[in-house]
């Protein structure tokens, strides 16, 4: 499994990639195998603002629905929109063809609080 | 938790883990959507030891089920399998089972894994109503069961086998020997296509796996998770006990129809079927489809007209066709009129169209 190491990491399985005073958010290569084949994304508009601990999306696989958390607040700029027609990219592109939203953070200092590669590695070996 | 004899072999292969009525099953090995389009396109191997058997044997056994079950049993000869019920005095299911008849005196059922302890209860109770000269015997741990299924099924049998597959037909079986080992050959299934239903001595179940594998996986087979399993009957639309069917839902709602036999003779639950079929069914179990994007799943609401008209009983993303389709329980009203259908899913309306069963 494959943990990017510019990448950083909440507990809901999501990673977070800071770009300028943007960032793009997705599911980790160990969310995607636990969810197995993903069939369907459901993601916000841009221009919707998003909450922490407030779902922004939704990915269901064949057996399951997963809602998708962000671990910042802010503004979506922009929605991948190839996803819903190619769901399994989350399968076989977690971070790069399966991102999901890129968003104008309210506080980028909030990105300090999460994990990097090897916690989170951590993390997902205790879960 | 209870594990098949082939527990060990399913964590080497690497399967994912699940519980499944009480039993540790693997739910995939590669991926459900590769191993369902693998059983449509080749084949697939599933252990379903974790399915119950039991045994009627003897002079009344005949009787005893002709009223234990609502199919008829008289329609059925040696080597022969019948798809039936168990049903509650007020025509509520028990389980749903396959028959076997062996000889006039001796049959088998094959029951629901979560249901085992329940339906052997249940007939236990039964016969305490009606003593007669048969014997009722839960054989369950003498058996572990593989499945073989999709269209090079029989190709790949075929080759360990001295059973004339040729002149077996569906729902049908004999005793014969694979790869050396005797067992029950019975050309059965649960995915819709055609495939084999092998019951061996559990401890052989290991060795038949590996032969069936080592013959079969040059021509595509490969092992299936209960994941795959419940896609490709629901496709078929196949009944599954605990969604479609269940003690509070009549087989003549649930598109049991068809083994129902009212005009047979006594059996349990038939005074209160005949008086609901008299008084009109209420519900009826259809398929839908849906024609925007969504996965429809198990308690949804479904929308007809502006009202609630009955529920998901089962759903998924069709992997063969790759639509959201359900099957769900409706009011009879709904289910025949022409109003146009939706699925509530998350609070909001999706489209979907009434279909002809099975999906695909």
């Amino acid at each position: 499994m494959d943990f990017p190491e510019e990448l950083k990491y909440t507990e809901d399985h999501e990673w977070v990639l800071p770009e300028g005073d943007l960032v793009s958010i997705g599911i980790s290569d160990f969310a995607q195998d636990q969810l197995g084949d993903v069939v369907f994304v459901e993601l916000p508009e841009v221009g919707d603002k998003i909450e922490v601990g407030k779902p922004f999306g939704v990915v269901e696989s064949v057996k399951a629905v997963s809602d998708i958390y962000s671990p910042l607040a802010g503004e979506i700029v922009e929605v991948n929109s190839d996803l819903p027609d190619s769901p399994e990219s989350i399968n076989t592109s977690p971070y790069r063809n399966g991102w999901m939203i890129r968003i104008k953070p309210d506080d980028m200092t909030k990105l300090d609080g999460l994990m990097d590669a090897s916690a989170y590695q951590a993390f997902i070996e205790q879960e | 938790m209870k594990k098949t004899v082939l527990n060990q072999v399913h964590r080497d292969l690497g399967a994912r883990m699940v519980e499944f009525g009480g039993w540790d099953m693997p739910v995939q090995y590669s991926g459900v959507i590769a191993e369902h389009i693998a059983v449509r396109s080749d084949a697939g191997l599933f252990d379903v030891s974790h399915m119950g058997e039991f045994e009627v044997s003897g002079p009344g056994a005949f009787a005893f089920l002709q009223f234990a079950t609502i199919n008829d049993l008289s329609s059925l000869v040696d080597g022969q399998v019948q798809y039936s019920a168990l049903c509650y005095p007020d025509g509520g299911i028990v389980d749903d089972i396959t028959l076997y008849r062996f000889g006039a005196e001796k049959y088998m059922l094959c029951v629901n894994a979560a249901n085992i302890d329940k339906d052997f209860a249940w007939l236990q109770e039964l016969e305490a109503q009606r003593k007669g000269n048969y014997q009722l015997l839960n054989r369950s741990v003498e058996f572990a069961q593989l499945a073989l299924q999709g269209p090079k099924a029989a190709a790949i049998l075929g080759a360990l086998t001295s059973a004339d597959l040729l002149s077996l037909k569906t729902y049908h079986f004999c005793e014969s020997d694979v790869a050396g080992m005797s067992m029950i050959v019975s050309r059965t299934g649960y995915t819709g296509g055609d495939g084999f239903e092998l019951y061996c001595a559990p401890e052989d179940a290991e060795s038949l796996w590996q032969a069936l594998m080592e013959q079969g996986s040059s021509q595509g087979l490969v092992p299936v998770g209960l994941g795959a399993r419940d896609t490709l009957r629901l496709e078929k639309a196949y009944a599954l006990y605990g969604h479609e069917l269940s003690a509070t839902i009549l087989p003549l709602e649930a598109r049991l129809g068809w083994v129902t036999k009212l005009e047979k003779s006594e059996f349990c639950g038939r005074e209160a079927l005949l008086k609901a079929k008299s008084g009109g069914i209420r519900r009826q179990l259809i398929g839908l489809r849906l024609t925007q994007p969504g996965v429809p799943r198990e308690q949804y609401i479904v929308r007809s007209a502006g009202r609630d008209v009955g529920q998901v009983t089962s759903g998924t993303m069709s992997p063969s066709s790759r639509q959201g389709i359900a099957l769900a329980l409706v009011d009879t009203a709904a289910a025949s009129g022409d109003a146009a259908f939706s699925i509530v899913i998350r609070g909001r309306e999706v489209s979907a169209e009434k279909v002809k069963l099975p999906f695909i």
